[in-house]
């Protein structure tokens, strides 16, 4: 798990049951998977009756949890994409009423969407649970064309929309689920230092 | 305090049996600062050769900015403020208040807002409900009291805002249906309390209990320092004692000495007032929401607006 040594940057404090829920959500990206199946041993038939599961493969080690997370016993939905995903999430939880919690695991771009879909629907971001797992790779907004990067693991990288050699700093943002890019060679097109691989 | 208004009192009318709705124009006319709904000001007030400062949530439209209103209902045993309301205020009168302060902000992020009153509670959500439906935000008000005649604004309520405000009255054997009131709510709701201790703690146990986070549940207490035995304070920055009546809190005592310390809502929940114990040889009587236990076992802050002490000794850092 990340540290929070920067205020912008979210914190994911793991996931733990809410007992006093009355509905359960899991959202799970990639190696995400593995932070419900550390929890198992909680996971009692009241709560796995329950429980939804959404799970998409898609991680940083490629490896499916599929046949695990099946075997819990709770409703289980696979998705292709991180999209459809967030689109069945987004379904789930108009259905919804309060006293249903929801849980996201994964990389900190899939935890920052998957946040994006929860409140619009009003959940305060503070009650979501959240575990941090897989690759640290981020989620890029470039700030001169606006265009986001997935998967950005090294810093400067260039911008996959306008070709600009971007900075990635720290700032992260609630709203976008995303860091920011900035331009490094403004000044002196061309000096750009050598890429160090930060968030593998 | 900064920000204090000389304020006239305009009218006076009886909203319900034992409560008294003021309104309050500027002395000086013009317009008043901005508030949004849940906000309270605090009204100093004469009582004997004591002033007594006690925070009343603004019940009027935030959206009219020349006068402020308050509801106050007739204490049993009222350490002055009420009485003073009741019996001796007249309309010509000037008062002294504060800016106002929000402790008591909806979310506006919420899909759906859910009142549930207790009696003079009612006050914070006149202000909210106006606001929410000028915003055409969802929203309903549960309103429980002893009895219709008692119930304060349930008129002006019901023709404002039809459906939307249930009234519970006891003496009719009606009660809140907490059970229900939490069920089957859309995500992204949020719930508002504020009444007596007893009515607010069950509402938010059973929202808990029926698997609500913390993030929307907000409740406003509102609650009169106790009152206790006298003790004494001394100053750790001049040395100086001074005496805390039996009917007076700690910081109404540092007040009427000359000290302006700092607080908000005097109802030990802001943190506003916090004071560091600079030395103990005693037991501090905690009265606040605010420290945890641990604090509170520590003891090395004192929360003076509702706070006292027994023993030999207490210096603050003051
Ligand atoms: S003034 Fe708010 S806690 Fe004392």
């Amino acid at each position: 798990m990340q540290g929070a040594t920067i205020r912008s940057r979210p914190v994911y404090p793991g996931l733990a049951i809410a007992p006093l829920a009355r509905r359960h959500i899991f959202a799970l990206e990639g190696e995400g998977a593995g932070a419900l199946l550390d929890i198992a041993g909680d996971l009692t038939p009241e709560v796995l009756g329950r429980s939804q599961i959404l799970y998409v493969a898609r991680g940083s080690l490629g490896v499916g949890h599929h046949g695990a997370l099946q075997t819990l016993g709770a409703a289980f939905w696979a998705a292709p994409t991180v999209q459809p995903l967030l689109g069945r999430l987004d379904v789930e939880l108009s259905r919804s009423h309060m006293g249903t919690r929801l849980y996201l695991a994964g990389t900190e771009g899939f935890i920052g969407q998957a946040m994006q879909v929860a409140a619009a629907h009003g959940i305060d971001p503070a009650s979501v649970i959240t575990e941090h797992r897989g690759s640290r790779a981020r989620r890029v907004q470039c700030v001169h064309c606006k265009g986001v990067t997935e998967g950005v693991t090294a810093s400067p990288f260039t911008c996959g929309h306008c070709g600009l050699n971007l900075y990635v700093r720290d700032h992260y943002s609630r709203r976008l689920g995303a860091f920011q890019g900035v331009n490094i060679d403004a000044e002196e097109p061309g000096a750009v230092p050598p890429p160090e691989e930060l968030y593998l | 305090m900064m920000g204090d208004l000389q304020m006239r009192v305009t009218a006076l009318h009886d909203e319900a049996a034992g409560i008294r709705r003021v309104r309050l124009e500027p002395v000086e006319g013009g317009l008043l600062p901005a508030f949004s709904g849940g906000a309270h000001v605090v009204v100093a007030m004469p009582d004997g050769d004591v002033t007594r400062r006690n925070p009343y949530s603004l019940c009027c439209d935030p959206e009219d900015r020349t006068g402020y209103e308050i509801a106050v209902a007739r204490a049993a045993a009222s350490r002055g403020g009420s009485a003073y309301i009741h019996e001796r205020l007249a309309v010509g009168d000037v008062l002294t208040v504060g800016a106002p302060t929000n402790l008591f902000q909806p979310d506006w992020r919420a899909k759906k807002h859910i009142l549930v009153a207790g009696g003079i509670g009612i006050t914070p959500f006149v202000a909210m409900m106006a606001q929410f439906a000028r915003a055409g935000l969802a929203f309903e008000l549960h309103y429980a009291v002893r009895s219709r005649a008692a119930a304060a604004f349930a008129g002006v309520l019901q023709d404002r805002y039809g459906p939307r405000v249930k009234i519970y009255a006891a003496d009719e054997g009606a009660r809140l249906p907490l059970g229900a009131l939490v069920q089957n709510q859309p995500l992204g709701t949020h719930l508002y309390t504020c009444g007596p201790e007893r009515l607010m703690d069950a509402v938010l146990e059973t929202a808990r209990q029926a698997g609500w986070p913390e993030q929307a549940l907000h409740s406003e207490h509102f609650m009169a320092p106790p009152p206790g035995d006298p003790f004494t304070v001394t100053l750790g920055r001049s040395g100086r004692d001074v005496a805390v009546a039996p009917d007076q809190s700690l910081l109404e005592a540092l007040e009427a000495a000359g000290i302006n310390p700092r607080y908000l809502c005097r109802g030990g929940v802001c943190g506003e007032c916090a004071t560091k114990v600079v030395e103990l040889r005693g037991t501090i009587l905690h009265g606040d929401h605010y420290l945890t236990p641990e604090e509170r076992a520590e003891s090395r802050t004192i929360m003076i607006c509702m706070s006292r002490f027994s023993g030999d000794r207490l210096v603050l850092d003051l």
